[in-house]
């Protein structure tokens, strides 16, 4: 309890001196566990998608969970990433050493998703709420739909040979990167006008703040990642099919966000590993994960914003504070 | 087969479909309307009843028509219980919330539905067992002609149902200011419950005459020409009863059209680009009015 | 002296009503100022116009000599006309003390690059920032709930911290949209000091739109009476309060 508080207290930099402490630690631990064999090759997979997870999850609870805008494409992003990145390597192989060709491709990869960030965003800036939903699921759906149809990249029957350059030291970085550089983003003034945005679009704009530029940032910066996110997963399967970025992927994604916590990046990160791990440990429950993440949704909404419900779990958490008190 | 006649094909398949859209989206429109909210489960409820009907008839051996009436009653059912227990209690809650919820409620429905009927699709009975009609040169099958009879018939019985009777007008008031409506003694729940039921009803018929053309069941079924219904109503003008039906049977024409001349493959992308563009020109619709936000 | 707002033959059409026309009006430095009417005169209206909420049909309307017409809210914002709304519009999941830097958003203008690799310049940006809200909170007494959420503020503090978020952009022109509505005599008394104050304190215009007519009879230099979307007149408050068009607009003949 001492050593929080004394946290809590202490000034920026030393405070993220020893965040990156620990965040070291663990990958340093992991890659040590990894190579003396005591993690096997599937729990390394597992890591591997869960940080994967944690750049998807992040991001986009920038837009639904802090900009306030409900997006349903974000598996688009993710597959434009991942298409764009791979041709990328995949042409480039041989030519310049391997890491030289995953970074560019996971830059472009980024700056591609961006580009369909910014092409979905603009348009849709006159939009809210609900039409902003619905026109992110057709562009996550005529994306995939392009893909099946664009034999370049295999088409339907899916791109191969992608080298396979994604590994626990690549991934894990990239997802520090994505929360430190979210966390950085919410707690600036960049931030807040996002938040305004989300708390009172009209409020916000009689403040001063150009809703549109700050909207257009949001998205742009929650599909950059996406596209990171798709690279990777890309390089680390060494195949894609465009069945992968269906709109169900999309819905996994804001399962992941929702039961986080929307607007909560600590949240995001630990559904992120719960939601990818529990899966994979409880494989009798496979079958029902749709059925689950469904019943989640719904739960997590109706224990949020129904009034009656509200009202008991308050009571609950008072009585609690009195036996404790 | 010359090439106006298969023209004219295409258009009655555009038109076959085009129905089924419009009875989807008038649900959609109409739930919009009243609760300002895109039902996203509405499209399962067209999978629901197709699946009731399947059992009724091959189960249950009951006669077609009792059910059809079957799988309409329960699936009004169906629509109140989802309004009460998901949608209710969100009243007051934001739009997105309201919205995550009915993603959620849809992808119950397709789950549970895959859990206990598994994901094979199953044949469909032919319950609609006409010769075809000849129209010059060309047939057309009785499923094509029924789906375009009743669809029209229950349009009609539906925009008088709307204009005409007391739970209409109670309806439109809602829909118009649901505050001002609740000081003029109109029971809201109560309409927006019944407004549910109706929806959701013509979902039924819908998933019945979608089976009786494409005659396969899959718990997946109608999440397709669900979001197809609702870029229809979207089209049309969210909210409007005649927009639903006219969105509906331009988005049927204009997909079977893209399918026949432009590429099969890319119609699906071809309709969801419709709907982008439409949206980014005119969120209102065709026939929608433009509401805009009170400061 | 010079005129911080003018307003010109300003007209709008919704489809086919005509909800305001030929509205005029003149705001000098400095000046308090009511706008009064019966409900559906058309004031909001108005307010919405010239914060470009809604865009005019016609007229012009002119902020120390620049041209609003067209321009966008945000736009209008930073140009130095800050606005309250009738119904609270405060970012209600947000602290106090965040409400506020909203509005001081503009004016503290470091990069996205400073934001997300943390520069000094946004570790300064931010301390400065800090320092002028909780100053512009103290102005209300708010600065003690500068961490709470503005959601559970009491409903007097909230139209105050409405009106100290308005003033965090630095305004020329700050307009309040019944300022008074809902409180007791008791907090409209207090309001009615805190208007003054914060004129003097921040050298600013106000124009106002309020029922209570103690208040505005008792605050306000000059006011203008709409009725039916036009101007019925405009004078002292002496020359309202007897003028009888003006009690035949509110009680009907």
């Amino acid at each position: 309890m001492k050593v929080m508080e004394k946290y809590k207290e202490m000034a920026f930099w030393p405070k993220m001196f020893i965040n990156f402490i620990l965040i070291l630690a663990i990958f340093l631990l992991i890659t040590v566990l990894s190579n003396v064999g005591i993690i096997s090759n599937y729990y390394q997979g597992i890591m591997l998608s869960i940080c994967i997870n944690v750049i998807l999850v992040v991001s986009l609870n920038i837009t639904t969970g802090f900009l306030g805008q409900l997006t349903l494409g974000h598996a688009g992003f993710m597959a434009v990433g991942a298409y764009s990145g791979a041709f990328l390597s995949k042409n480039l192989m041989g030519t310049l050493p391997d890491p030289l060709i995953f970074l560019l491709a996971i830059i472009v990869g980024g700056v591609v998703a961006m580009a369909f960030g910014v092409i979905v965003g603009v348009p849709t800036l006159r939009l809210k709420g609900d039409y902003l939903a619905i026109i992110t699921l057709a562009f996550g759906e005529v994306i995939k739909n392009i893909l099946l149809n664009l034999n370049i990249v295999g088409g339907a029957s899916g791109y191969i040979g992608i080298p396979r350059y994604t590994n626990f030291l690549w991934a894990y970085w990239l997802a520090v990167i994505t929360v430190v550089l979210s966390i950085a983003l919410i707690n600036s003034r960049h931030g807040r006008a996002i938040v305004s945005i989300r708390e009172d679009e009209i409020a916000s704009e009689a403040s001063g703040i150009d809703t549109k530029k700050f909207k257009i940032l949001a998205f742009v910066f929650a599909a950059f990642f996406a596209g990171v996110a798709g690279c990777l997963y890309a390089h680390y399967m060494g195949i894609l099919e465009p069945k992968t970025f269906k709109f169900d992927k999309s819905i996994e994604i804001l399962v992941m966000v929702v039961l986080g916590g929307m607007g909560n990046i600590k949240g995001s990160i630990i559904s992120a590993i719960v939601l990818t791990v529990l899966p994979q440990l409880l494989v009798s429950v496979s079958g029902y994960r749709m059925l689950l993440y469904a019943l989640a949704l719904i739960i997590m909404m109706l224990f949020k914003y129904d009034p009656t419900l509200v009202k008991l779990i308050n009571n609950i958490k008072n009585r609690f504070k009195k036996v404790r008190g | 087969m010359s090439g106006f006649s298969q023209f004219l094909m295409q258009l009655v398949n555009g038109v076959n479909a085009g129905s089924i859209y419009a009875l989807i989206a008038l649900g959609y429109t109409m739930v919009y309307g009243i609760a300002k909210l895109i039902n996203f489960a509405h499209g399962d409820i067209i999978m629901v009843g197709a699946y009731i009907c399947l059992f009724a008839i091959g189960t249950f051996n009951l006669p077609v028509w009792l059910a059809v009436i079957v799988s309409i009653v329960l699936c009004a059912l169906l629509g109140i219980v989802v309004e009460k227990i998901a949608y209710k209690p969100l009243r007051s809650a934001s739009r997105i919330s309201l919205l995550i919820t009915a993603i959620g409620v849809s992808y119950l429905l397709q789950s549970l539905f895959q859990l206990l009927f598994t994901a094979n699709p199953r044949p469909f009975p032919t319950i609609i067992s006409l010769p075809p009609l000849m129209l010059g040169s060309i047939s057309i099958s009785a499923p094509y002609y029924i789906t375009f009879i009743v669809s029209v018939i229950l349009m009609t019985v539906l925009h008088l149902f709307v204009q005409k009777t007391k739970i209409g007008k109670a309806m439109r008031a809602v829909s118009e200011d649901s505050q001002a409506a609740q000081l003029m003694g109109i029971n809201i729940d109560k309409t927006i419950s019944i407004t549910f039921a109706l929806g959701s009803a013509l979902a039924a018929v819908a998933g019945i005459l979608y089976c009786s053309s494409y005659p396969m069941v899959n718990p997946y079924l109608g999440s397709l020409p669900g979001i197809k219904a609702f870029i229809a109503a979207v089209l049309g003008g969210i909210g409007s009863i005649p927009g639903a039906v006219l969105g509906g049977f331009i988005l049927g024409i204009i997909e079977a059209l893209t399918k026949a001349y432009i590429s099969s493959q890319l119609s699906d992308a071809i309709v969801f680009t419709v709907l982008i563009i439409m949206l980014v020109f005119k969120p209102s619709g065709i026939l929608g009015k433009n509401v805009k936000e009170k400061v | 002296m010079m005129n911080v707002l003018e307003v010109k033959d300003l007209g709008i059409n919704f489809g086919g009503l005509r909800a305001v026309d030929h509205f005029n009006l003149t705001i000098e430095q400095g000046e308090l100022y009511g706008l009064i009417g019966p409900n559906g005169a058309g004031k909001t209206t108005v307010f919405n116009m010239l914060t470009g909420v809604y865009a005019p049909s016609d007229g012009q309307i002119m902020l120390q000599g620049k041209t609003l017409n067209n321009l966008s809210c945000h736009k209008i914002a930073q140009l130095g006309i800050a606005r309250t709304f009738q119904n609270i519009r405060l970012f209600k999941d947000l602290s106090v003390i965040d409400n506020v830097k909203i509005g001081l958003h503009e004016r503290y203008n470091y990069s996205l690059v400073s934001s997300l690799l943390k520069t000094k310049k946004y570790f300064l940006m931010e301390q400065q920032m800090e320092k002028e809200a909780l100053d512009l909170l103290e102005v209300f007494r708010l600065h003690t709930y500068a961490h709470i959420k503005a959601c559970n503020l009491p409903y007097g503090k909230q139209r105050e911290l409405e009106i100290a978020r308005a003033l965090a952009t630095h305004p020329k022109l700050l307009l309040l949209d019944e300022p008074a509505a809902g409180m007791n005599p008791q907090e409209t008394e207090e309001l009615m000091e805190v208007i003054k104050n914060v004129r003097k304190k921040f050298n600013i215009s106000i124009l106002l739109i309020e029922h209570d007519m103690k208040l505005v009879m008792g605050i306000c230099e000059k006011i203008t009476v709409l009725n039916y979307g036009s101007v019925l007149l405009c004078g002292t408050p002496d020359e309202v309060v007897n003028d009888p068009r003006v009690i035949k607009a509110y009680l009907g003949d």
